[in-house]
């Protein structure tokens, strides 16, 4: 995985302590103030979970073991643009499995990792409810239907900066 | 009082008990995995499934309360159909390298699936190959045998130290540390409780044991072991006598025929000389306004998880080194130079119930003087790598000229027996001769003890904790000034060393049937109780110690060599 030096802004920071502070001493402190963090910073690197578990004096095991359990927690960053492929049973069975190998290959990350420059981020997701379409990818948001391998590199390229 | 029947058999049990508890009363075997009595009971592992009237489908004993007039049956064909899927599904993740792990013979696993007749090979296995993770100095992990039973995770978490944890979900749920870190850059206190928790051989202590052997066939070597006071107390369960049996004389024996020139040397008496500093110290600090409450220092677990979560208190751990330090250390000065041996020449190898002291022997701060700590699971390893009959072995005495050791040295091995041992010797110094031998008060398995003495119109409010959860009450208790001890005892091990992480692997039905921690403490005050000598200050070895080197306690020589310093640890 590519490693990616973790920024941070004042701002962000202060954000973060002031909900820590809105739930310290609660039970169930956790959740919310990971689902905020993940707000913040898009992700959850080393650094803030170490900083959440200090201050809600919980082990950073278990900080760890809740982020990596909930899909919704992510602990790589996203990048300025976010491209993903559905996996759902529609798409899979008409060959986004393929759609999905080209975009890695064509990235140079795997599913769920982020590029090193942060320009592109890959997830895969669960059905969109556009099954019609399938296989469908999205890239910031916007989607592409009846998708072949050969058609990733020209949608990939048309988003780059 | 609730009455139901379980394979036919009436039982009653209190309201509130589980199906498990009941059958258990009845003497009814219902097989678990996840459940470890005082550890975990989550329901998880779906091998306790029984039927029971009232219930949908098949009820997990471990968490399924009992009911007035239920019937329980615990051995049908439908209860056993699904235990043997459980078992045959956590096999296909499992890896199966059976005849070399160190486990064989005693693992959980293998014992299920040869009782349920599996076939190992009935789904097809993923045993994608995981990083084994050796680079603690105390603990492997090796997560492709892991079963994800999370025995080792509620331990940890019982320990309030939380190191490992679940990671992720689903099929692809592990456990580990966070991030993918070794052990070794966690909290982790290296007590081992996770080891002794695991049914398989996930977790096993770092051991090289090929070292030893070594060295016993280099003849410019001898190699000394040194026993600290609980093994004997346990050695004899690792080949199948009861717990609670007495070992001492078949371990020295065995130890003996483990190289023409083995040693066997009797930690005990540094138990005793640990006591003679410690008691000095704590007298001291009294006298002079020291740092108090003074806190032991014997245990290497707590004394990391001091430097780690409560560094502002590190001046208050006694200094002096841990009776396996003050050994090694006398072995290669005194003991060298006393005999004209190179102390190159020694290779002192301690046997401790314990796989913290493993990380103990490589603290900078200790010296260097131990060259390796051995559990007593690698030690009763070596036995039968040697192929000693061990339970057909005659009695040896330990090795002079430290053979003889008071009962206060061999009670270190059990909660509350480093307090009782240093009040016997205190209340001589400070009361003379009228000073009592028993402590009642500090004894028995009970997670915190308290008691308070007068000594020589002197107040001495003393505190005894077992188990890293009660040492942090006691710690909290302690910080926000709650309370007001003089001396506190803290054993990182729920019961001291007897139930280290170092001792030998039980199978959970032992374990959750019998109070094993009672048992083998048993054998410790049972020989105290026995020896003519009861305190730590009329030990001839000791005495001779001081005549001959040290001089007196707390002297200069004992500061240079029984004594050392500590450091303050960051969690992350």
């Amino acid at each position: 995985m590519a490693q990616i030096l973790f920024e941070d802004t004042e701002e962000q920071h202060e954000k973060l302590m002031k909900c820590i502070g809105k739930h310290r001493g609660e039970r169930g402190a956790l959740m919310p103030v990971l689902h905020e963090a993940q707000d913040i910073y898009g992700y959850l690197p080393y650094e803030v979970q170490t900083l959440i578990a200090t201050e809600l004096g919980v082990s950073l095991a278990e900080v760890f073991g809740v982020a990596t359990f909930y899909s919704r927690f992510s602990l790589t960053p996203k990048g300025k643009h976010q491209v993903s492929v559905c996996l759902g049973t529609a798409c899979y069975v008409k060959g986004s499995d393929k759609v999905l190998d080209e975009v890695e290959k064509e990235l140079g990350i795997k599913c769920g990792e982020c590029k090193e420059d942060r320009s592109f981020s890959l997830d895969s997701c669960r059905c969109v409810g556009a099954c019609g379409l399938a296989p469908v990818m999205i890239v910031d948001g916007e989607v592409y239907g009846r998708m072949t391998a050969a058609q990733v590199k020209g949608i990939l390229d048309k988003h780059k900066d | 009082m609730v009455n139901l029947k379980i394979n036919g058999i009436p039982v009653c049990v209190p309201e509130g008990s589980t199906i498990l508890e009941a059958a258990r009363a009845a003497g009814i075997r219902i097989p678990t995995m996840c459940y470890l009595k005082d550890v975990q009971c989550v329901g998880a592992c779906r091998l306790c499934l029984v039927e029971a009237t009232g219930a949908r489908g098949l009820v997990a004993a471990c968490v399924y309360p009992v009911a007035e007039g239920m019937e329980v049956k615990t051995n049908t064909l439908k209860a056993r159909r699904s235990r043997k899927t459980t078992i045959e599904l956590l096999l296909s993740t499992h890896r199966k390298k059976c005849l070399s792990c160190v486990r064989s013979g005693k693992c959980e696993l293998q014992k299920l699936a040869q009782e349920y007749n599996c076939d190992e090979d009935r789904f097809a296995s993923d045993n994608t190959p995981q990083p084994i993770d050796d680079l603690s100095l105390s603990i492997v992990r090796d997560s492709s045998k892991c079963v994800r039973c999370m025995r080792c995770v509620a331990a940890c978490e019982k320990q309030t130290i939380s190191a490992i944890g679940p990671i992720n979900r689903g099929y692809a749920k592990n456990v580990g540390s966070p991030f993918g870190e070794s052990l070794a850059d966690t909290p982790c206190v290296n007590c081992g409780q996770c080891v002794v928790a695991c049914p398989v051989g996930a977790l096993y202590e770092k051991s090289n044991t090929a070292i030893i052997w070594d060295k016993i066939e280099d003849p410019d070597v001898q190699v000394a072991f040194v026993t600290a006071p609980s093994v004997r107390a346990t050695l004899g369960e690792a080949f199948g006598l009861p717990a609670g049996t007495n070992c001492e004389g078949k371990m020295v024996t065995a130890i003996k025929q483990l190289g023409e020139t083995s040693m066997c040397f009797n930690m005990d008496v540094t138990a005793d000389l640990t006591i003679m500093e410690e008691a000095t110290e704590l007298m001291s600090r009294l006298k002079n306004g020291g740092k108090l409450p003074m806190f032991t220092s014997c245990c290497p677990a707590w004394v990391k998880f001091v430097e780690s979560y409560y560094p502002e208190f590190t001046d208050n751990l006694s200094t002096c080194k841990s009776p396996q330090e003050m050994f090694s250390a006398v072995l290669k000065t005194y003991y060298c130079e006393k005999n004209g041996i190179d102390p190159k020449n020694l290779f002192v190898v301690s046997v401790i119930p314990c796989t913290a002291k493993k990380f103990e022997c490589q603290r900078p701060e200790e010296g260097g003087y131990t060259d390796m700590a051995i559990t007593t699971r690698e030690l009763s390893r070596m036995i039968s790598e040697a192929s000693l009959n061990f339970a057909d072995l005659p009695d040896t005495p330990f090795d002079d000229p430290f053979g003889t050791a008071t009962g206060a040295g061999a009670i270190f091995g059990a909660t509350g027996g480093v307090m009782e041992a240093a009040l016997r010797t205190a209340a001589l110094k400070l009361d003379g001769k009228a000073a009592p031998l028993k402590f009642h008060e500090v004894r028995g398995t009970q997670g915190i003890k308290e008691a308070t003495y007068l000594l020589r119109g002197a107040e001495i409010s003393v505190a005894v904790a077992s188990g890293l959860g009660n040492a942090r009450k006691v710690m909290e208790m302690i910080k926000n000034g709650e309370k007001n001890y003089t001396f506190v005892e803290i054993m990182a091990c729920p019961g001291g060393c007897v139930n280290g992480g170092g001792q030998p692997y039980v199978h959970d039905e032992v374990r959750n049937n019998y109070d094993l921690k009672a048992l083998r403490a048993q054998v410790l005050y049972d020989s105290d109780r026995k020896n003519k000598l009861r305190r730590s200050d009329s030990s001839p070895a000791v005495n001779k110690l001081y005549k001959e080197y040290f001089g007196a306690p707390n002297s200069p020589k004992a500061h240079e060599l029984l004594h050392t310093h500590y450091v303050k640890r960051r969690l992350y």
